[in-house]
């Protein structure tokens, strides 16, 4: 399976990362962006998605200005053997948007799940994390939910001819 | 501070949060499967990244799948501190994302880098500046990641 992308990959990339051209025939434009032709914009575009290299193509919500300003990471303490079987569980519920397996760090940090769960409110965020550990019970020991109070910084990950750089423009910092 | 969506632009968000097709016409065909116009499609999603509802229409990339490292750290600042140590850790251009949070260790951050290497030396050098033990949270496994928000 190849993982790592060409130049030509990376163009597409720096062509297509800011989003799509909002027009009848973007991948004219993409092409025209990055000095590709089209047909193989395309193809690599797929190829690139097959691989995983694409998440996904499509909106990418704002979570903040959907009204979604509760942003609650819930942080969950079971058993190593059964971390991929719950975490799997807990990945499948639809309301849970990110879901991994983090080392802990005893004995300040004994939590080895990490569910990230958006709600309107604290109130719904809670809602949420009761329906999770219902799912993760009787293997809980322990839990917490680290809710978000103010962004202190949000960059955009931005891939370049040569590199992975991370864009500074001025950005908000609103406190949530 | 919240978008004004109507139903249709609901509808929009909550059904093209992945999908879009990769093919000849894309809006086209995508408009076709909510019962839109290309047009009309077109111009909603123009108006929806424009009052911010959506961040970008586009394909997501996978970082890490692109030669990329990425790592998520904490730290525990003292109240005190706080300000001081957010600006000293902004300050490295691999810090992508940085929040306070509610627990004793109240800075969540993410970096990203070309390699593991680099992102241990900027641990390295934000424990020397700052005189504080960095919580190194990596992502061991991936169960799910998405955006199934709402509108």
């Amino acid at each position: 399976m190849k993982l790592k992308m060409d130049e030509k990959d990376r163009a597409i990339v720096a062509a297509t990362q800011e989003g799509l051209p909002l027009v009848p025939d973007p991948w004219a434009e993409v092409a025209r962006r990055a000095g590709l032709d089209k047909a193989e914009v395309l193809e690599r575009l797929r190829a690139m998605s097959e691989r995983g290299a694409i998440r996904r193509v499509g909106i990418v919500p704002n979570h903040y200005k959907l009204g979604w300003t509760a942003n609650g990471m819930s942080v969950w303490d079971v058993p190593d053997e059964l971390v991929d079987e719950l975490g799997g569980k807990v990945g499948a519920l639809s309301f849970v948007t990110h879901c991994y397996r983090r080392p802990r760090h005893l004995p300040e940090w004994p939590y080895n799940l990490f569910a990230m769960v958006h709600g309107r409110s604290r109130a719904e965020v809670e809602g949420k994390v009761a329906q999770i550990a219902q799912v993760l019970k009787p293997h809980v020991r322990d839990f917490d939910v680290l809710y978000s109070t103010r962004i202190l910084k949000k960059a955009g990950l931005r891939i370049r001819p040569g590199g992975i750089r991370i864009s500074h423009g001025p950005r908000p910092s609103p406190r949530v | 501070m919240v978008a004004e969506l109507d139903d249709t632009d609901r509808k929009i968000v909550n059904s093209l949060q992945g999908g879009f097709p990769l093919v000849e016409r894309p809006y086209a065909a995508a408009a076709a499967e909510l019962g839109l116009s290309e047009e009309e499609l077109i111009e909603r999603l123009k108006r929806l990244v424009e009052n911010g509802a959506a961040s970008r229409f586009g394909p997501l990339y996978h970082v890490e799948k692109m030669g990329g490292s990425v790592m998520l750290a904490a730290l525990a600042v003292p109240e005190e501190r706080f300000d001081e140590v957010a600006e000293l850790v902004n300050a490295h251009p691999e810090v992508a994302h940085n929040y306070k949070r509610t627990h004793e260790f109240n800075m969540w951050f993410v970096l990203a880098s070309e390699s593991e290497q680099r992102i241990d030396e900027v641990i390295g050098e934000i424990e020397r500046e700052t005189g504080l033990k960095v919580l190194r949270a990596p992502k061991e496994r991936e169960y799910y990641i998405g955006f199934r928000v709402s509108a």
